[in-house]
């Protein structure tokens, strides 16, 4: 039974996988995802005027804005193509659940986004040259950058499910994904707690990927960050689920 | 292999299918008909586990399609409406990809690609992207991807819809060979294709199911069907008309002539008694020796059944 779900999703990521380098989709985000990670990181970032070895702020620091629009890029499609399409039909009346679907389709995206961070690689290979960064630091880092974009990620699967376009499905996605930086923004809150009560600040900021991101930006790995990232990428993918089935009821 | 008992679908306040209950054995191939609109597609959509019934049950082999789906769904091969592929595949990597999704693996996919391209005429293509394709290819892809898995029951919504005349009836062929073995259901617009491919034929219209027999049985319900038709020549109208009045079996006659010849038409006194009136009027016109040079039976047509049944009433009384 559990064989039967772990081959479906394997099925199912295998061939949204393959879509994205069949097509010059791969390649177009790959190259303008890393040339705007070297336009920031050397250039806005700072990295080299710094004077340290450091990849937290010329380099992760960008990566919630950066994903903020290519994110959303990468996986608009990923449901609102299939009920273009009337593939979904296809797919749905298979032997599969559709949370097998929802998951292959999202870890397939996932997949895809992790390598082309994982080809960021030149930027850490010349901290490692001109210094000796943290490297508990620079995994954190990574580690945080990619539940950030599974976060965003999973956020964008569900708005493709709500509609056959993909331009809604992308415009909807940024939106959310804003929020969910703007709420916890250092420049936003610090400007909130001088109207509102702290508590308030606080709670609302908890929703935000940003003092969750940032604990990982600093090297630190806690249990209440990962289970942050994993609630947001459960509740948004169980969400799209709900939303597949009301499509199929009503 | 698949049982319906009264599907009911509503979409909001209008209620696409109502009540619908039918029944499809292994060996029968279903001709499923009906205007644009009527409810196949849903109907259709149901059986296959796309949309959830508003009430009412579908069983395929026994599993219940909303309590056990995926058992249900694996039983089932599905062509859809607008037939459906991958467009940014291969043909052979759609029709490898639905095999592996069937739980097919390994050689077996390869094998499973190769025989459905063979039935479905897909060789040519196989290295094609699907978006390339004509539309009569795409169909058939999509056709070919729900025998993938040589399922036991078929559910086909227009499987000639798109295609030309040859491939219309390779494809008949086809579903016909099928059928010995399997349980299809078929919609179609095309009534030759019921008479040609169905051993069973339901019609629908908004929603509910209007007739459900035999091609056969569906003909014998159009108007005139079951009359005698006769031409003679060298006898007056009037004496061909009451002999055959005269006739046990017979119901009203009409005759009209042209030339020497008198063509008439007899209707049967009861429409369920087959094939004695035209046995009556024969030995009649041997006895008279009368000079004839055409007698037949109407079998009546699908189409009047059809327009008979699913004409809404207010174009029924404009056409009259």
């Amino acid at each position: 039974m559990l064989s039967d779900s772990i081959r479906n999703i394997r099925t199912i990521a295998k061939r949204e996988l393959m879509g994205y380098f069949n097509s010059p989709v791969a390649y177009v985000f790959i190259v303008i995802f890393l040339l705007l990670n070297g336009f920031f990181t050397f250039m806005l970032g700072g990295f080299f005027e710094i004077g340290e070895a450091s990849l937290a702020r010329p380099f992760f620091n960008w990566h919630p804005w950066l994903y903020l629009f290519l994110v959303p890029a990468a996986g608009m499609r990923l449901w609102s193509e299939e009920r273009r399409t009337g593939t979904l039909e296809l797919l749905l009346t298979m032997p599969v659940a559709a949370w097998e679907a929802i998951v292959g389709k999202f870890l397939a995206c996932w997949v895809f986004l992790a390598i082309a961070l994982a080809l960021t690689f030149p930027v850490v290979a010349t901290a490692m040259y001109l210094g000796s960064p943290d490297v508990g630091a620079t995994v954190a880092g990574y580690l945080g950058s990619l539940l950030l974009a599974g976060a965003y990620l999973a956020v964008t699967v569900m708005t493709s499910a709500l509609t056959r376009n993909q331009v809604i499905s992308f415009i909807m996605s940024v939106v959310i994904c804003f929020f969910l930086i703007f709420a916890g923004w250092e420049q936003v809150t610090s400007l909130a707690v001088r109207w509102a009560p702290d508590w308030l600040v606080n709670t609302i900021a908890a929703f935000s990927v940003m003092p969750h991101f940032m604990n990982f930006q600093r090297g630190v790995v806690e249990l209440r960050d990962l289970v942050y990232f994993v609630s947001v990428m459960v509740f948004s993918l169980f969400t799209t689920s709900v939303i597949l089935r009301n499509l199929r009821g009503a | 292999m698949i049982t319906v008992e009264n599907l009911v679908k509503e979409f909001g306040p209008k209620k696409a299918v109502n009540n619908v209950t039918f029944t499809v054995q292994r060996g029968e191939i279903l001709g499923f008909l009906g205007p644009n609109g009527a409810g196949k597609s849903t109907t259709m959509r149901m059986l296959t586990g796309f949309f959830p019934p508003t009430s009412g049950k579908v069983a395929i082999g026994g599993h219940d399609i909303s309590e056990n789906p995926i058992a249900a769904k694996k039983l089932i091969g599905y062509l859809p409406e607008a037939a459906p592929c991958y467009s940014d595949m291969t043909v052979r990597g759609f029709l490898a990809f639905c095999a592996e999704m069937r739980g097919l693996s390994g050689g077996a996919i390869a094998d499973a690609v190769n025989r459905v391209a063979g039935l479905c005429f897909l060789e040519g293509v196989l290295h094609q992207s699907v978006d390339t394709l004509s539309k009569g290819y795409r169909h058939r892809t999509c056709f070919a991807q729900s025998i993938i898995h040589d399922p036991e029951v078929l559910v086909l919504d227009e499987p000639t819809d798109g295609l030309d005349p040859n491939q219309k009836h390779e494809v008949r062929q086809l579903i016909k060979r099928m059928g010995e073995k399997k349980a299809i259901i078929f919609s179609t617009h095309i009534l030759e294709e019921v008479e040609a491919v169905c051993s069973r034929a339901m019609i629908i219209d908004r929603g509910t199911v209007v007739a459900n027999g035999t091609p056969a049985e569906l003909k014998a319900k159009a108007e005139g069907a079951g009359s005698v038709t006769l031409r003679v020549f060298g006898t007056a109208a009037e004496t061909v008309k009451s002999r055959l009045g005269s006739l046990m079996v017979a119901g009203k006659v009409s005759v009209s002539s042209a030339n020497n010849a008198v063509s008439a038409r007899v209707f049967p006194r009861d429409r369920h008694v087959n094939g004695e009136l035209a046995k009556a009027v024969a030995e009649l016109t041997v006895k008279e020796g009368w000079k004839f040079d055409e007698l037949h039976t109407e079998e009546g047509r699908l189409d009047d059944v059809f327009r008979a049944i699913t004409l809404p009433d207010t174009v029924k009384a404009r056409n009259d």
